[in-house]
């Protein structure tokens, strides 16, 4: 298994659980071969014609470190990690990813999409994990070593032949995971990519996933609705309050040790103190829309 | 309680019992079909005679006398030579519209500059039929096979153009930014994502295409041609064989039927990949 290399970083190991709001803190990571890249969003403002999207981020994301945005539906968490996938261009403000502002596209930067139409249904899974690869240059022998290598790491060394639409979702969505990190990108973002999969399915990769990340040392931001989720993956969970003109509204770091036990007191109590947060934010969002929540 | 269970469990027999019963009814539905098509020609050859006897052979000719004529014509050649002429006209600008058409469709719809430049002339030529331009493509292009591909060309062209535009236009924008993501380029992305993706609108286009050039063929050759289907039905007129006439009406419903299929096959074996049906 080839693991990148760049900007190799020790990072200690963590604690407790416990819970914090505001800056980055000491990273909690049990200790790991660190390869991802900082990231850094200051004074972000992202507008869609005369609609401002978000107002004002300030985030910081330290290198190794799997960071979650949670917030209600709307607010622009999709629309924050394609600024820094530098798949749109901020109305002002910066991100800086390793030390370059993103401009045009992060080459940094990995995206995990949503859906799986993100991968290419005329291509075998083969072809779509080889295309980085490919893109960049490497040799066929190369593209089917690092393919198959990929494969292996998502738990699908058998369906290289097949097509995307012969798998289930949950195995296209394995594929996308392959594919991006099969070109070893320090930082990877993740837009709801367990989204529209069954709860069991979701499960399992969410572990699948937890698995790779701490194997590969990237940095990751993903995006989800899911608390759950965000406490089962996340460092830090970045909550964004209601949109238009969505900021950060609190950010929790996650201490618990990894494997996270969902049934953990302080993960139940971390999982109470984020609902309530959303929860406001989601009677926000829907009184920006004109619905009273005694309308629910 | 275990026995009730037991009971209820399928013997290996009884199991393929389904099987069975889903062999025989797919084959009760193939042959229901073969007796509606058979039924559905018997019928259609009855209210044709009918229409025949009633009309008389100088307005509508029979079945049998277009079987005749159909015999007369072979023997002497003329419906080979015609059907030859014909195809290879349709082919030859088919073809040229296809390849022509499958790029222009794709470079506008992905690149803005070229969309506005072509836009105006695809949008207004494609509303003037070519039977319009067969005067002018007799004087530009002279009498010979030059004329008569143009004018299929010309009818294939734009409806390619058009249905790549709209295919290429509804490529997901994942896809794009994917390959982007991965470090394609520009013209990587058009050659592994665009192109690939805009597949089955080409198909589309190319097939429409090829029932709007029947239609052109005929008028092409009627103007200006020696061989060909559509010369074949105007001597018909001129010599008052309406059994020519229908003969030619025909094959031409057979030949577009032809190349349609094999079009489709063609496409569903060696195209199916990207998402040709």
């Amino acid at each position: 298994m080839t693991v990148p290399t760049r900007g190799t970083t020790a990072v200690p190991s963590g604690g407790t659980t416990a819970v914090a709001s505001g800056g980055p803190a000491a990273a909690p990571s049990p200790a790991r071969t660190v390869t991802g890249v900082p990231i850094q969003i200051r004074d972000l403002r992202i507008s869609f014609g005369a609609a401002e999207i978000v107002s004002g981020i300030d985030l910081e994301v330290r290198p190794g470190e799997f960071v979650c945005l949670l917030g209600p539906s709307g607010c622009g968490k999709s629309t924050l990690l394609s600024a820094m996938a530098g798949f749109i261009e901020p109305r002002a403000g910066e991100i800086t990813c390793d030390g370059d502002e993103v401009n045009g596209s992060n080459p940094h930067a990995g995206m995990v999409f949503q859906s799986s139409e993100a991968l290419f249904e005329w291509m075998t899974v083969t072809q779509n994990v080889a295309y980085g690869p490919r893109m960049h240059g490497a040799g066929k022998a190369d593209q089917a070593r690092i393919a198959a290598e990929y494969l292996a790491m998502v738990g699908l060394p058998h369906a290289g032949k097949k097509f995307p639409a012969q798998l289930s979702g949950g195995m296209r969505q394995r594929v996308q995971i392959a594919r991006v990190l099969a070109n070893q990108p320090s930082l990877v973002l993740m837009d709801e990519p367990f989204g529209a999969l069954d709860a069991q399915t979701r499960q399992v990769l969410q572990v699948e996933l937890d698995r790779i990340w701490r194997h590969t040392g990237c940095t990751v931001v993903f995006v989800t609705h899911d608390i759950d989720e965000a406490l089962t993956l996340a460092d830090r969970v970045v909550v964004m309050s209601a949109g238009p003109k969505a900021r950060i509204k609190s950010i929790y770091e996650v201490h618990a040790q990894r494997p996270r036990d969902r049934a953990h007191p302080d993960v139940i109590d971390m999982y109470e103190k984020l609902r309530d947060d959303i929860r406001a934010e989601v009677v926000a969002s829907l009184r920006n829309q004109g619905i009273e929540e005694d309308q629910l | 309680m275990t026995a009730a269970i037991q009971n209820t469990v399928p013997t290996r027999g009884e199991r393929a019992q389904p099987a069975r019963t889903r062999r025989s009814s797919a084959g009760g539905a193939a042959l229901r079909t073969a007796a509606l098509w058979v039924a559905s020609a018997v019928i259609g050859l009855g209210v044709w005679s009918f229409l025949a006897w009633w009309y008389g052979p100088t307005t509508v000719a029979s079945p049998a006398q277009v079987v005749t004529a159909a015999g007369e014509l072979a023997e002497s050649g003329v419906l080979w030579t015609s059907i030859w002429a014909s195809a290879q006209r349709i082919l030859v600008g088919w073809s040229l519209g296809v390849v022509i058409g499958a790029p222009v469709g794709i470079l506008m719809g992905r690149v803005n500059l070229v969309r506005q430049l072509l836009d105006p002339y695809i949008e207004f030529f494609r509303f003037i039929p070519p039977i319009a331009f067969v005067t002018l493509a007799v004087v530009w292009f002279g009498i010979g096979e030059t004329s008569k591909i143009v004018l299929i060309f010309y009818t294939s062209v734009f409806i390619v153009t058009v249905s790549t535009i709209a295919a290429t236009v509804a490529i997901s924008e994942n896809k794009l930014q994917a390959a982007a993501n991965l470090g394609a380029g520009k013209l990587q992305i058009m050659k592994t994502v665009v192109l690939p993706s805009s597949v089955p609108g080409i198909v589309t286009g190319a097939r429409l295409a090829m029932g709007n050039s029947f239609l052109t063929i005929v008028s092409a050759e009627i103007v200006a041609a020696d061989h060909g289907i559509g010369s074949m039905i105007w001597q018909a007129r001129n010599y008052g064989r309406i059994d020519w006439t229908f003969v030619g009406i025909i094959v031409l419903g057979i030949m577009g039927f032809l190349f349609d299929r094999v079009l489709r096959v063609l496409s569903g074996r060696y195209l199916a990949r990207y998402g040709v049906k």
